[in-house]
């Protein structure tokens, strides 16, 4: 695959490979609580295949608690923690369904584990991701859900998210109804509608903002899970992120978001991105989960567009190199499989070119200005938009609004500047009773010391 | 009644009923309400649509009111004797019975009256055709209808080719609906090509006349460039031929020589206000979802008929443009889909009406010099509710979508759309009372009103575009929006103005917007600053800055937070960002107003002689 002979044209100033350890992640956690620890269990991917080597859980839950919960839990993926709400100490868990099946099996170790993220006398939430009824229905096949029972102190609130085929179909129906110019204006809207793409936007939206809510708002820790834990729990858990953590805005802290909760927890890009995306494909395995998951992104960037460090294209960016890409970081379907290939060995990360200052600077966003605060979308249907920049992008003329774009930032680049002259000029200016003769020898320095003293 | 205290105002898309509690007013021209942190929401009786009660609740009697603006507010007054009251009296005040009676005769803007005077004289009509370039060799000022006499809803300037001599204008405008025959709209100096628009002909099913045939034959001569003319009737042909019975119709080909007809399909007034209705009632919806919108923005056709409207325009500019091919316009009165095919396509043709002024001049030409019926269409005055449709409003949303596709090349901004659409409806202003220019001298508006453009152009920096190029287009280059069916969207700006949840939390426009003023005052600043060194250190200096500036030495501001530790600063807080969300909680009302600009509430302008209206029970 390409990625194994591409030989990079530029140098390497950091490695994107280590960029984000969730080593690094764990010690800023460390900062502000210490009820939480790194643990080794999973370190030669034998206790859940789809995880990384290291995981954050709770301080009071050993690695004998953690095999067996991971016995109880699909694919071995236990309660993990994804994220910490520095605001009030509540946490994000995600995890797997519960391995209940239909005689009610119980894990003591598994309730042990999430109820120590619990104040007391605290109630948690799950959001299960699947309608009641599929989550019955998984009983039979050895799944299941938390029941109120061995789960007292949690409320179970089902959200469903749309998967798999469902939203690969969603997905071509509006890739083809983009690409008819000759539609007129009630077939396009219908064919709009058809393909329920929005519909699946506002939802996984509003799935992303419930748990947000229950965590800054209700002051409760979450559980999110699905069934297998690494598609539509992803979507919840890296969204609510973005809504709730300004770091999660910045370039870094996106980058770090999308390789924490979708790279090292497992989202297999491989079966999820392997044609291309604008495909007819009916590739059982498809679905453009992560798109879906940018797209919501890029709906939240459109209503704070100064809350984020990054721009659009960088959103497009990481679109098209989780389809097709000269880079390995994509590659794999979990980190297992990364370590078995030697991808950091023998590939190059995408985050190694990425982060050059050179590059950079293409996805920086003008307008941004550092907002900590948690920020609320409308998920009114007025609200959303098709994004245009993935959708139409090779239908629709878009010079006039590039050119748009560009004298937008040059507004903001010609204030700066001024803003900065002016201030030059200020100063030259109270000096002024100086004469010429001294000024030519003072230093810049020395000129703001003279300011400060005149007052 | 003088008040009503402990009222409360709910959020419309509220699922939570969240509200503000505060205490009602009445003024001779206002409903105003005041909540508890004395924020104020004012809401003009003119643009009081419809007002409903509904059923008795619990926490009180729910009063409804929908205005024209699209705002829809929701109070809960905890009497029902009280609501019934101000129920009663705002469905007096919002129903006018004579023109006498409109804000704008009260409207007192502490202006003298030479100032005026002046007012009304910004926007110079004759002057317009001059930049045109008429009268010229073809086209010549014609004194027909000076008096009225020819066409009362015309105005009493016209122009007409110079062949077309008096019997053929008055035997023209007898086969004419409404005497409303061909004039001038538009000249487009460049291709010596027109515009010209009118009514449909009373053909019936053959009748025909010969000054009629004489009245297009001029203008085909008219024009050196190409003899051929295009007739277009703005109508979807069913309709026109349906209109045959009744002794009107369409051109029949065979009786004229040189004109292509065409057909281009705009609804008429009772459908678009009808697809307008449809749209309002969904996209009001609360708790809606996505395909319920969709197929309501389809259902309700809206989109639709905007871009049939703006197709058409494009026919007209690329035959003038393109083909260099006079086009005269009709529907079935000439003063509704012709006002805005007209309009829209010389918007396209010449860049001048993209500029604030030139747009002012465009709705004084095509739609109030001629005839739109804006006092039937706005509902000015307590008439007939078949008269209304959004034609204006259609006309606004297709510039607006013009300039979404062309966002350089207009002069003025979005703001200043929705500013002109309020006050179509305010009555607040002279220019758009009544239906045609012969009802407006009868009023004195002139004397006894004020003119909206001037107040306009006095606070211009709120309109204006901060991205527009004057380059962009060249005079007279035609402007070519691409019109396939994903560039139309719904404007939510307009129909949900006031319903601060659906908007972005942080707007571009405004960053922009205000960056672009704070620009020009920084220009001004070291120009001064410039001046200052210059004359008080004499030449040398001069040098000094050049050397500073290329030195680029720490300022004092940047000494207290140097910046390579500015990421370190503690961000500041943006205080609009906080809010709930709509679908798990409903949206609350706990921030800013998100666009200062687009609030309404003008209490300096409210006239307070008239001081509080009377009780009515």
């Amino acid at each position: 695959m390409y990625p194994f002979f591409y030989r990079p044209m530029f140098e390497v100033l950091e490695d994107g490979w280590s960029s984000f350890l969730l080593e690094q992640e764990f010690e800023h956690l460390s900062s502000v609580t210490n009820e939480w620890r790194l643990s080794c269990v999973n370190k030669d991917f034998s206790v859940c295949p789809s995880y990384p080597p290291v995981v954050i859980v709770p301080k009071s839950i050993d690695d004998e608690a953690l095999r067996k919960v991971a016995l109880f839990r699909y694919g071995g993926r236990f309660p993990v923690l994804s994220y910490y709400h520095k605001k009030n100490g509540m946490a994000m868990l995600r995890s797997s369904q519960p391995l209940t099946g239909t005689n009610g099996r119980r894990c003591k170790e598994d309730e042990k584990l999430i109820n120590a993220t619990l104040r007391s006398g605290r109630r948690g939430f799950v959001i299960d991701t699947r309608p009641l009824n599929v989550a019955q229905q998984a009983r039979a096949k050895g799944g299941g859900f938390e029941q109120e029972v061995h789960y007292p102190q949690w409320r179970r609130i089902h959200k469903y998210i749309e998967r798999f085929h469902i939203l690969q179909e969603s997905f071509i129906k509006l890739v083809e109804a983009c690409n008819d110019q000759s539609h007129n204006m009630d077939r396009w809207l219908s064919k709009l509608e058809a393909s329920n793409w929005l519909t699946h936007i506002k939802e996984l939206l509003t799935a992303a903002c419930l748990a947000a809510q229950c965590i800054d708002r209700e002051g409760a820790s979450v559980l999110v899970h699905g069934s297998e834990g690494t598609d539509s729990t992803l979507q919840v858990t890296s969204l609510a992120q973005i809504i709730l953590d300004p770091r999660c805005r910045t370039i870094r802290g996106f980058e770090a978001l999308v390789v924490r909760e979708w790279l090292q927890a497992g989202h297999p890009f491989q079966q999820r991105c392997a044609q291309s995306a604008y495909s007819n494909s009916k590739q059982k395995w498809e679905a453009p989960v992560f798109l879906l998951f940018l797209e919501c992104v890029w709906q939240i960037h459109r209503q704070f567009p100064c809350s984020f460090e990054f721009n659009e294209h960088f959103l497009i960016l990481l679109f098209e190199h989780a389809y097709a890409s000269q880079f390995g970081t994509f590659l794999g379907n979990n980190e297992s499989e990364r370590a078995k290939l030697k991808l950091p060995q023998k590939t190059m990360s995408l985050w190694s070119w990425v982060n050059r200052p050179e590059e950079l600077s293409r996805f920086q966003n003008p307008i941004y200005e550092a907002n900590s605060l948690v920020i609320w979308p409308s998920v009114a249907p007025q609200s959303l938009q098709l994004w245009e920049g993935i959708f139409l992008r090779w239908n629709r003329p878009s010079r006039f609004l590039e050119e748009a774009e560009e004298e937008r930032i040059n507004i903001i680049k010609y204030n700066k500047e001024l803003q900065a002259k002016k201030t030059r000029l200020g100063t030259v200016s109270s000096l002024g009773s100086c004469s010429v003769s001294e000024l030519g020898t003072v230093s810049a320095e020395a000129g703001t010391l003279y300011l400060q003293l005149c007052g | 009644w003088e008040h009503v205290e402990q009222v409360k105002l709910l959020d419309r898309f509220s699922t939570s009923n969240k509200s503000l509690t505060g205490t009602l007013y009445l003024t001779a021209t206002h409903l105003l309400f005041i909540d508890s942190s004395q924020r104020e929401t004012w809401i003009l009786h003119h643009h009081i649509a419809a007002v409903e009660k509904l059923p008795l609740t619990t926490s009180g009697c729910p009063l409804v009111i929908q205005c024209k603006n699209f705002r829809i507010v929701h109070f809960v007054v905890p009497r029902e004797r009280d609501c019934h009251d101000i129920y009663n009296s705002l469905l007096q005040l919002s129903r006018t019975a004579k023109y006498e009676d409109l804000y704008a005769f009260s409207y007192n803007p502490k202006q003298n009256e030479s100032e005026q005077v002046k007012g009304w004289q910004l926007i110079d009509l004759a002057e317009e055709y001059k930049r045109m370039g008429v009268p010229n060799d073809y086209w010549q000022l014609s004194d027909a209808n000076r008096d009225y006499k020819i066409c009362e809803t015309y105005p009493r300037e016209l122009y007409v080719p110079r062949t077309a001599s008096k019997p053929i204008i008055v035997g023209s405008s007898k086969f004419r609906s409404k005497g409303r025959f061909p004039v001038l709209s538009y000249y487009h100096k460049n291709k010596e090509a027109a515009i010209c628009r009118c009514s449909q002909p009373l053909s019936g099913f053959s009748a025909r006349c010969l000054e009629d045939e004489h009245m297009l034959q001029a203008i085909s001569k008219a024009n050196p460039s190409n003899r051929y003319m295009y007739v277009m009737d703005t109508r979807p042909k069913l309709n026109a031929m349906a209109n045959r019975a009744a002794g009107k119709g369409y051109e029949n080909e065979d009786n004229y020589s040189n004109i292509r007809f065409q057909f281009v399909g705009i609804e008429n007034i009772h459908v678009m206000r009808s697809s307008l209705q449809k749209l309002l009632e969904v996209s009001g919806t609360r708790g809606l979802s996505v395909n319920d919108f969709l197929s309501g923005l389809e259902s309700s056709g809206w989109l639709r008929h905007i871009k049939a409207v703006l197709d058409a325009a494009v026919f007209l500019a690329k035959a003038i443009a393109v083909e260099s091919a006079s086009v005269l316009v009709h529907c079935s009165d000439g003063w509704d889909r012709t006002s805005q095919v007209c309009s829209l396509g010389a918007l396209l043709l010449d860049s001048y009406y993209r500029t604030i002024k030139g747009f002012m001049v465009l709705i004084e030409k095509d739609w109030i010099s001629f005839g739109h019926k804006f006092s039937d269409r706005c509902c000015q005055l307590d008439g007939d509710p078949k008269e209304i449709s959004p034609v204006f409003t259609q006309f606004l949303e297709s510039v607006w979508n013009l300039t979404e596709q062309f966002p350089q090349a207009f002069e003025f901004n979005e703001a200043f759309l929705l500013q002109i659409h309020e006050h179509v409806h305010s009555c607040q202003f002279g220019n758009f009372l009544g239906n045609c220019q012969k009802e407006r001298e009868e009023l004195k508006l002139k004397e006894k009103t004020y003119s909206l453009w001037p107040f306009l152009l006095a606070e211009q920096k709120k309109y204006q575009n901060p991205l527009y190029n004057p380059d962009f287009s060249p005079e007279l280059t035609l402007l070519e929006p691409n019109t396939v069916s994903f560039n139309f969207k719904f404007w939510r700006n307009m129909y949900h103005q006031f319903d601060r949840s659906m908007h972005p939390r942080q707007s571009v426009f405004n960053l922009i917007m205000n960056t672009s003023e704070q620009n020009k005052q920084l220009e001004e600043d070291i120009k001064e600053l410039e001046a200052k060194i210059k004359q008080r250190n004499g030449r040398s200096d001069v040098v000094l800055v050049k050397e500073q500036e290329q030195t680029a030495p720490p300022a004092p501001l940047a000494l207290k937070s140097p910046p390579c530790f500015q990421k370190e600063q503690p961000p500041v807080p943006v205080n609009d960002a906080v809010r709930t969300i709509e679908g798990s909680n409903a949206a609350d009302n706990r921030y800013s107003e998100l666009v200062s600009e687009f609030s309404k509430a003008e209490p300096a302008v409210v006239s307070l002689e008239y001081g509080v209206a009377r009780m009515t029970c």
